[in-house]
Order: structure tokens, then sequence, then C-alpha cells
């Protein structure tokens, strides 16, 4: 696996340079776990809020992972990781998206040195629908990564609570 | 090489799932597969029965992976069983925990077939 060597504190373009290093974690997921490349939209896309997972930071990297993307795409995202068909999928897509949003915020963390002991992960969360509004205590840019599976377009976004 | 029995430990049923298939893929014959969703689930798991390989995430409720593995030790079932941590907690203090407390393996999620093959086999006495 590729990795990259940022430590936390380093500099002030920290959150441009977190950019290529979430993406890289977030291909690889795709990659290994659903058998899957990812491709890079050409303009700028859509995407629906349907599903939205979660996983919490705390520690020297304080903020939330999450993952976006419209109900199908999430349960094209599940049949690809459990090898079923799209329509045989039930209720373990919140599982598999939740997990995939795990994935990506555990691959992205031990990419950045010194992030590993100190960031701890919560168990993931999904939310279901667009009529919500969420209200983080982020205070620094966030970094966010917009590529497409299979075509359909999907979001990952790092916000974070300095 | 026979089948063996295994018991998956990790609190999303898609990942037991996942981790299974794994198994299959990598030429393991399974002749029975357990499941549990946290630590706690496994030592209940492991008292009435017993199996040759168990694989477990870290980050579960109620019990977590690394204290099931320091329990490991007073569960007779579970005698020189190897254990395996699967994980998407990837920090040199959390390998280092889990193999001192008795864990034989660490995969970081995510992970392919072949690293769970190449883990799994060698503890299993089969050449990887």
């Amino acid at each position: 696996m590729n990795s990259a060597s940022i430590t936390p504190t380093d500099d002030s373009n920290l959150h441009e340079r977190w950019m290529p290093v979430l993406e890289v974690a977030v291909r690889e997921v795709f990659e290994l776990m659903l058998g899957c490349r990812l491709t890079a939209p050409e303009g700028p896309v859509d995407i629906p809020g349907e599903m939205t997972a979660m996983v919490g930071l705390a520690g020297q990297l304080c903020g939330i992972m999450s993952l976006q993307c419209s109900a199908p795409t999430s349960a094209e995202m599940a049949s690809r990781m459990l090898g079923v068909d799209p329509t045989n999928i039930g209720p373990e897509v919140c599982d598999a998206f939740g997990e995939i949003c795990n994935m990506i915020a555990g691959n992205f963390k031990n990419k950045i040195t010194g992030l590993g002991d100190g960031c701890m992960l919560s168990v993931p969360t999904v939310i279901t629908g667009e009529d919500y509004q969420l209200h983080s205590m982020v205070d620094a840019p966030g970094v966010e990564v917009r590529l497409l599976f299979e075509n359909l377009p999907f979001v990952v976004a790092l916000q974070i609570h300095n | 090489m026979g089948g063996i029995r295994a018991l998956i430990v990790d609190d999303s049923s898609v990942m037991r799932k996942i981790v299974e298939r794994s198994l299959r893929q990598a030429g393991i014959e399974l002749a029975a597969v357990l499941e549990a969703s946290n630590g706690a689930e496994a030592l209940a798991v492991l008292a009435e029965n017993k199996v040759e390989l168990i694989l477990s995430d870290i980050n579960m409720p109620l019990m977590d992976g690394l204290e099931l593995v320091k329990q490991l030790g007073g569960v007779p079932n579970a005698k020189g069983v190897p254990v395996i941590m699967i994980t998407t907690e990837g920090s040199e203090s959390h390998v280092v925990e889990a193999l001192s407390a008795g864990a034989r393996g660490y995969i970081r999620k995510p992970f392919t077939p072949e690293q769970v093959r190449d883990h799994v086999l060698p503890l299993l006495g089969v050449k990887a």
C-alpha cells in the first residue's frame, strides 16, 4: 500500500496536502475490498446525499470522515463488497456502507505519520435520507474528494476540528 | 488439508462474510464457520465449541479484540489456537499490543485474500 509521510502539525498547507492522501486511501479501499478502480469526474458532479456514513476521529486529529452518495450507489457498493446482486441487497447496505467509511478513515489515518497512535476512530454511523442538517464543531478547512464508482458519483469528506 | 473450524469475530456482519469469503478464496477449506459480534460473544462461543483458527476485529462494543486475546489464555477450547487480528487500527502500538497479548498475526483493513492466505496458511502448518 502507498503511504505518505506527513505529520499532523508540520505546516499550514496541511489540508491541501492531505487531499491526495485521502484520495489514495479511498482508491485503495475500493480496489482491495470492492475490486473496483475509481475514476475522477471530468467536471462538477451533483451528488445526491441519500446515504451518509460517518466515522468520528478523536485525539491528535478530531473531526468527522463522511461518505455520501445516492441510495442506488450505496446498494451497488454493498453488492460489490459482498459479491451479490444489487437486487438481493437488504439491510446489510448500511453495515457495508459504514464499513467502507470506516476503512477509508482507518486507511487515511494510517497514512499520516504519527496519527496512528494518536487518533481513535468511532464506530460508523449511517444516516439515510436527505432531510437533515449536520452541525459539527469543525473549525478548520475540510478536505473533500469526489470520485466515480462505476460512473456513479460519491464524495468523501474530512471535516476537521483543530 | 482437511476442513478447519474457524471463529470470525467482528461487529459488522458484512465484514464477517468478507473474511469468510477471503478464507475460501485463499484456498482454506472450512468445515465450519462460527461467528461472534464482540469479544464477549466469542468467549461464549468458545465455551461450547472448539476451533482451529480465530480471526478478530479490534474495535468492537462490550469487549474489544485486544481484551478477547488477553482472556483466551483461560479458555480451554482456545489453548494453542492461533488468533489473527483483522482491523482498521494500523498503528505500531496496536500491533505490538496485539502480538504481546498473544495474537499470531495482524492484518490491516483494507486487505486482499492473498494477505489472508499469507498470514493464515503458515499458522495452519501449510506453506503459503
